[in-house]
């Protein structure tokens, strides 16, 4: 069965629609994917909801819109992050709070996951544990519209039992099925009412595969910029990802 | 005999990375690999989180907590290096693309089979992170290592007791005492520390090896 059909679809807006003035702009009505608020960047957001969550470690960590998460009171949630959390914030708190129900990770065990240890011994937590360039490439699949994929990764290994094989000119593979999300919180350097996004360093990691397999995609920015600041060279995550974009400045972290 | 330490190992792995290779050095003892790499020869190092060019650790105080490598310690970009996400990162190791990658074991099987992922435990929880992606990715896969265990047994095994990360994957094992090679007709041993014969590296292995 693929590992996300029990779970309830949540039916989360679209692309946000505002219309409202900006001095920077002659166009008296325009569309806005910038929201105000936490709250409102997770608006509509269900119980049972499938949630990636980028960042690799700490690095691109959304942070403050897993706060807004919590605040936000969803339960029963499938956590979809390459880690299981760190310290006692961010994914941790997540965690700590009991709104998870199941996460799908490559490494849950840190020197620092002690929230998830505790839930995972408990027996209060599922744990599905996916090599990490599976996570990426099923990741990817649902985000490209790809119905399954073939992975040499993990092939022969106790993580590739039960699933379906295929010799394809001389070399295994293992089917995978895709890992999409009815929500992504990503966190991205710049952003522009758009929705497009540019990263910073090696915070960038799962943000760009993670924004295109959400329906709702909501990035914490660090800056809000005019549309045509970003380079359309270098725009990485373009604005059709991207549904909900939330300011959130730097918090001691230079650019 | 003298056994190598651990910078002893990394060196002689550095020593047979050529200038110019693609190169994912795994986390733990293979991370040492980097601080034998002379600074002459260029060798582009890559992160799986997401960086091609890595460079060495920051001095303290300028570490950026969104510079980090693949076991999460900071780490710098060198001039011409490149960020990227992780549908390109592992691209590079499952397409084939990097030429070589070196990694940690607690076992290599006769065939090439590699173990490092798991100790099988029970009670361990499962964390894979992209071991079974590096192990099966690379052009190359060498796996430094102690030679035996704590309480001396082999770790060159004729099959993996461990859970497998890799079939027949592995390359070349760079141990304290020996380089050896996997090949179709078996380990051929390269090189031994000085002072230790074969018959002796034969005996303390265990499983068949070919002479140098």
């Amino acid at each position: 069965m693929h590992p996300m059909a029990s779970l309830p679809v949540a039916r989360l807006g679209r692309t946000r629609i505002a219309l409202k003035r900006d001095h920077a702009d002659t166009q008296p009505t325009m569309i806005s994917k910038i929201v105000e608020t936490g709250a409102e960047a997770l608006a509509g957001v269900r119980d049972g909801a499938t949630v990636m969550v980028g960042g690799f470690g700490t690095a691109g960590m959304p942070d403050e819109l897993i706060e807004a998460l919590i605040g936000h009171g969803a339960r029963e949630l499938t956590i979809v992050s390459n880690n299981a959390g760190n310290g006692d914030t961010g994914l941790a708190a997540l965690l700590k709070a009991g709104r998870v129900r199941r996460v799908v990770c490559s490494f849950p065990r840190q020197p620092d996951s002690h929230v998830f240890d505790a839930l995972y011994r408990a027996g209060r937590i599922e744990l599905e544990v996916v090599p990490q360039g599976n996570l990426a490439c099923r990741i990817e699949a649902a985000g490209a519209g790809l119905g399954a994929i073939y992975t040499p990764t993990g092939y022969g290994t106790i993580l590739a039992e039960g699933k379906e094989t295929r010799c394809i000119d001389g070399r295994w593979y293992v089917l995978e099925l895709p890992i999409k999300a009815d929500l992504a919180l990503v966190k991205a350097q710049r952003g522009d009412r758009w929705g497009n996004l540019v990263y910073r360093k090696a915070a960038r990691n799962f943000g760009p595969i993670m924004a295109r397999a959400a329906t709702c995609t909501v990035a914490q920015v660090r800056e809000v910029v005019d549309l045509g600041v970003l380079d359309p060279e270098a725009i990485v995550t373009p604005g059709i990802f991207v549904q909900r974009v939330l300011e959130v400045p730097a918090r001691g972290v230079s650019a | 005999m003298k056994r190598r330490g651990r910078d002893g190992i990394a060196a002689l792995v550095a020593r047979d990375i050529p200038e110019g290779s693609y190169v994912n050095l795994g986390i733990g003892l293979p991370t040492l690999v980097a601080n034998h790499l002379p600074r002459e020869r260029e060798v582009f190092l890559h992160s799986e989180n997401g960086i091609l060019g890595m460079g060495p650790a920051p001095p303290p105080g300028e570490e950026d907590p969104e510079l980090i490598n693949a076991g999460k310690q900071p780490v710098t970009l060198l001039r011409g290096g490149a960020f990227f996400h992780h549908g390109d990162s592992f691209a590079m190791m499952r397409g084939g693309h990097i030429d070589l990658c070196v990694l940690g074991a607690f076992q290599v099987a006769v065939n090439g089979d590699l173990a490092n992922w798991h100790t099988g435990a029970p009670d361990a929880i499962p964390a894979v992170g992209g071991a079974m992606d590096l192990a099966i990715g690379a052009k190359a896969v060498y796996v430094m290592m102690e030679h035996l265990t704590k309480d001396g047994q082999s770790k060159i095994v004729e099959r993996c007791s461990y859970p497998i990360t890799g079939l027949a994957c592995v390359d070349r094992i760079y141990t304290d005492l020996a380089v050896i090679d996997v090949t179709p007709q078996g380990l051929r041993v390269r090189e031994m520390v000085e002072g230790l014969v074969f018959e002796e590296l034969q005996r303390l292995t265990g499983v068949h090896l070919v002479p140098p």
